[in-house]
């Protein structure tokens, strides 16, 4: 147990280190980063000695050993775009995203199991083919135009929530307001979170219903119905944990896009999180602002795979039991 | 002689294919008395399996019971409705799986399946369920019985876990088992054991079973009476012995003489030319008729039913007026 | 039970047309009416698209040939001031929506084909040199593959198309817009059809007839062309038609988020957010023409690709 979370514990460090030499390597060969912070006046020898003061002269190894340093302290220089420290932005920004993300989250995992537990038994009901058919179209709809419809007929035409922005926040400590604590903030979540989490959710209920078809027909739940046991512990006590097993890292992988496929939800309902300042940094080239965003990204994306390895573990008997000799 | 315990009359399983229908079984009949073990011996996809899932009313759809009928003593089975045909199953009738590997489900103790099989069919107290469990693992031979009840199945080798499937699908005391190739997933070293576990257990509580394998060794030692089983049809049915040693359909022949005999020295083992027809293709007449080697004209027209003679049931037309 | 083994001399002699007709693959198509309507939806598309220039009954990217006082047009209405009608109305510069949306679609399919052509060349290329020759390069490419599934491919797309971008002189941006969008697009998805290829590689390689024909000195590039490739031209199929509705949603986002073609040559994404200002004001036509067309293409290409998926190998998944 300890081994594995150690040896966990390297590869994720192992992904960050190769997600911060990419990182590092926008600033190498993407443009001039002096260019960006002098003007086009600037002489010849005033560059020279910008770029050895910031170090830009020394071997390659230092320099990137000298940006992870600083990265793990959270100093990913200042924005070129935005002349402020990438941190700052970042550190404002980042609770609209992590709660539009949460609500979203919460919505996909929490719908997509239970349709997909529900069209799974019920496979030939008319209701359950209607979700499976809308679910194509849920698939197949891109997400900004899912924000878009869902603007033109709940803000546009029937005019009962927002469109935009995050209603009223709260200040909760000097750099986290919310809006889950005010009417207007949860009204304003609605829209976004649904046209967030509508993707993931086809996706995960798509997901669960096949592994649990595919749970139902193995040996052990017909051995189960020779038995004569109940249905309903047949689906929900044999089978429903056995098919979630490997939905949890599915699902993990989709709570770390979620917050990827933000960017899109907030362009469209112009949330102000961290999404939307990345789509604006990719348009002008700010690489101090793409690198932290990605490294940002990395991370999150090697936290909750962790986190997936650990909940596999407290479910899955075969892994938290040490193998007891087998005898005949 | 006593009345059967189960009876199956003509019983048709079909699966819709495309245009036509493939008829898997076809107009299979047989009995089991009570306490006895009946082996079904066949080729792969000759039916063996299909008839047992159909009698526990499991088969997989689109396959389907199309005409014949199933009985259990008094009552009829094979159009129960769901909820009464689960009461019967593990109570009257219970299935062994053929691999013990994946016949567990993974996630649940040793003790969840037992304790909750037996509280399904029989009134029993948590505690008592328990005890009761404990005694069943014991019974078919798992050690220290008590403390490896908690244990996970894939705590346990392959043996020990058919052990542990034979003590759940007698935990409701059923009447009957059907026993799926039983040993063709495991050790040829354990076979043996599991064989041997099986046969006691049954004797014990006096269960009858049926037996489904292709090992005629499995069946020579095994069983009482024989049913062998070709394209989804019965060539023959009839006492152990009498098949081992004079079988009549000639099937039955060339399966016999394809066996290595330990005791007599044979020159070479005889093989069935040909291979078994797939379903769709079955000839008209007796479905062995394009590789028999007795066959005559009538083979290729008729289509032979059981006949009764003096050694047993037999499909062939060979013994036509031979009846008892 | 089991079917269809190849009845060698019998299949080989028929037509190839009696054998599409006579397949189970035939067979199951022509018994689901959706998936037929989906394949005429996306005929229809692809057609409509590929002859825009004869079809479109406006040329809407000439800028001499609109009329201001024609914007805003509903549809199926006379406009207010020229009595024009138009099928599916104007946008706010009186550019024909029905025009503009073949003409988007052209370049919708145009990036999605390429890109998943791109993805599938390179994957499958990169697929078979891992699982043939195994080793370092196979780990190598592997875990390329692993490190970039577990990004999103949009994020991918994104940041691809950022760093190229920066790469081309701004003077040249517009030009190589496309292209760098389907490099960014193509290059998102290739670790499916290597993982496919790789692992088919893998199991076929060990084969007799495989290690029959090494021994016999053919190089290793025919055997994987002659015996390995064929092999994996199905789950391939089935990648790239569900790879088409990706790239098309892809493509269609990312020209939303303004990072994708150039306006001067908008594709359905472009023309849905520059019809997206314009929805609070009431003309929603801008954006729902195009908006149900995207849809339509995206859905119906995924239909098909479900459907074959199922069709061909129902283990797959």
């Amino acid at each position: 147990m300890i081994a594995m979370l150690i040896r966990r514990i390297i590869q994720a460090a192992m992904v960050m280190l190769v997600v911060a030499f990419i990182s590092f390597s926008l600033f190498q060969f993407v443009g001039d980063p002096i260019n960006n912070m002098v003007g086009q006046e600037a002489s010849q020898q005033d560059r020279a000695e910008l770029r050895d003061r910031l170090g830009l002269n020394d071997p390659i190894p230092i320099q990137f050993f000298r940006f992870v340093g600083n990265a793990v302290q959270g100093e990913f220089g200042i924005s070129y775009r935005m002349a402020r420290p990438v941190s700052d932005v970042i550190a404002e920004r980042l609770p609209a995203t992590l709660e539009l993300a949460l609500v979203s989250g919460v919505l996909a995992i929490s719908l997509g199991i239970g349709l997909g537990v529900y069209t799974a038994l019920r496979r030939d009901g008319w209701l359950s083919h209607f979700i499976m058919s809308s679910s194509l179209i849920g698939v197949s709809l891109p997400t900004f135009l899912i924000g878009i419809l869902l603007i033109y007929v709940f803000s546009v035409e029937l005019q009962w929530l927002p469109s935009f922005g995050r209603g009223e926040t709260v200040q909760v400590t000097e750099n986290w307001s919310t809006g889950l604590l005010t009417l207007s903030g949860w009204k304003s979540l609605i829209l976004p979170s649904i046209t967030l989490g509508l993707f993931q959710l086809t996706l995960l209920m798509r997901l669960v219903r096949a592994e649990m078809l595919e749970v139902l027909r193995t040996d052990y739940i017909k051995f189960a119905r020779a038995r004569g046991i109940k249905q309903r512990s047949i689906h929900f006590r044999h089978a429903l944990k056995n098919t979630l097993l490997p939905v949890i890292t599915i699902a993990g992988l989709q709570l770390g896009s979620i917050i990827a496929f933000a960017i899109i939800t907030e362009t469209v309902f112009q949330w102000p999180g961290v999404g939307l300042l990345f789509i604006n940094a990719i348009r002008f080239v700010d690489i101090p602002f793409m690198s932290a965003y990605l490294l940002l990204i990395a991370l999150v994306f090697v936290i909750i795979n962790l986190i997936v390895d650990l909940l596999y573990f407290a479910v899955d008997p075969r892994l938290r039991v040490t193998k007891r000799s087998a005898s005949r | 002689m006593t009345e059967p315990l189960l009876s199956v009359r003509d019983l048709v399983v079909e699966f819709p294919k495309r245009k036509t229908r493939l008829t898997a079984l076809d107009h299979v009949t047989f009995d089991i008395y009570p306490g006895e073990i009946l082996g079904m011996v066949g080729e792969s996809g000759a039916g063996k399996s299909l008839t047992g899932a159909a009698i526990i009313g499991l088969l997989e759809p689109p396959g389907h019971i199309a005409a014949g009928e199933i009985w259990l003593k008094e009552q009829r089975i094979d159009k129960l409705p769901y909820e009464q045909m689960r009461r019967l199953r593990g109570k009257r009738i219970a299935m062994i799986f053929q691999d013990p590997l994946t016949s567990l489900n993974p996630i649940l103790t040793i003790a969840d399946q037992l304790i909750e099989t037996l509280q399904t069919h029989l009134p029993l107290s948590d505690k008592d369920a328990r005890a009761r469990a404990i005694q069943l693992l014991d019974e078919v031979g798992i050690p220290a019985a008590s403390k490896r009840i908690d244990d996970y199945p894939h705590q346990f080798s392959g043996g020990m876990r058919q052990r542990v499937v034979i003590a759940l699908a007698l935990a409701g005391e059923p009447e009957l088992i059907i026993a799926d190739e039983p040993t063709t997933a495991l050790d040829v070293s354990v076979q043996a054991q599991i064989i041997d576990v099986l046969k006691r257990m049954c004797h014990d509580y006096g269960t009858a079973v049926m037996l489904v394998t292709h090992d005629m060794g499995v069946i020579a030692e095994a069983c009482d009476r024989v049913a062998v089983m070709y394209a989804g049809r019965i060539a023959e049915i009839g006492d152990v012995r009498q098949i081992v040693k004079d079988p009549q359909h000639p099937y039955t022949q060339g399966l016999m003489g394809s066996i290595p005999s330990l005791t007599e020295r044979v020159d070479r083992l005889v093989q069935i030319p040909g291979s078994m027809p797939r379903l769709d293709a079955i000839p008209a007449g007796c479905a062995f008729n394009p590789r028999c080697t007795q066959q005559f004209d009538r083979c290729k027209q008729q289509r032979p039913d059981l006949i009764k003679t003096k050694k047993g049931q037999v499909a062939c037309w060979l013994y036509d007026g031979e009846s008892s | 039970m089991t079917e269809n083994t190849p009845n060698s001399t019998a299949t080989v002699k028929r037509r190839l047309l009696g054998r599409i007709l006579d397949s189970d693959l035939f067979y199951d198509f022509s018994r689901r009416p959706i998936i037929i309507l989906s394949a005429i939806l996306t005929l229809a598309i692809i057609l409509a698209a590929a002859f825009a220039p004869w079809i479109a009954p406006h040329t809407p990217f000439d800028p001499s040939s609109l009329n201001l006082m024609d914007g805003f047009t509903p549809p199926m209405a006379p406009n207010a001031f020229t009595g024009n009608v138009y099928l599916m109305g104007t946008d706010s510069q009186g550019r024909d929506i029905f025009s503009a949306i073949l003409y988007g679609a052209r370049i919708s399919l145009l990036v999605g084909f390429a890109a998943v052509a791109f993805a599938a060349i390179l994957g499958i290329t990169l697929g078979l040199i891992a699982g043939y020759k195994g080793g370092w390069v196979d780990t190598l490419i592997m875990r390329i593959a692993d490190v970039q599934l577990s990004f999103p491919a949009i994020l991918v797309a994104l940041l691809i198309f950022g760093i190229t971008k920066s790469l081309i002189p701004s003077e040249m941006q517009e030009q190589a817009a496309i292209y760098v969008l389907i490099l960014s697009i193509g290059l998102s998805d290739w670790v499916q059809y290597a993982r496919t290829v790789r692992s088919s590689t893998l199991a076929e390689k060990n084969k007799e007839y495989v290690q029959a024909a090494r021994l016999f000195g053919v190089s290793s590039f025919r055997i994987l062309g002659r015996h390995i490739l064929p092999n994996v031209m199905g789950p391939v199929l089935v990648i790239g038609t569900i790879g088409l509705a990706l790239a098309i949603i892809l493509e269609s986002t990312l020209s939303f988020l303004g990072v994708g073609v150039p306006a001067t040559q908008p594709s359905l994404g472009t023309l849905i957010r520059v019809g997206n200002e314009f929805l609070f004001s009431g003309e929603w036509w801008i954006t729902l023409f195009p908006g149900i067309t995207l849809l339509l293409l995206a859905l119906s290409v995924n239909l098909l690709g479900d459907w074959l998926r199922d069709a061909l190998n129902p283990r797959l998944r």
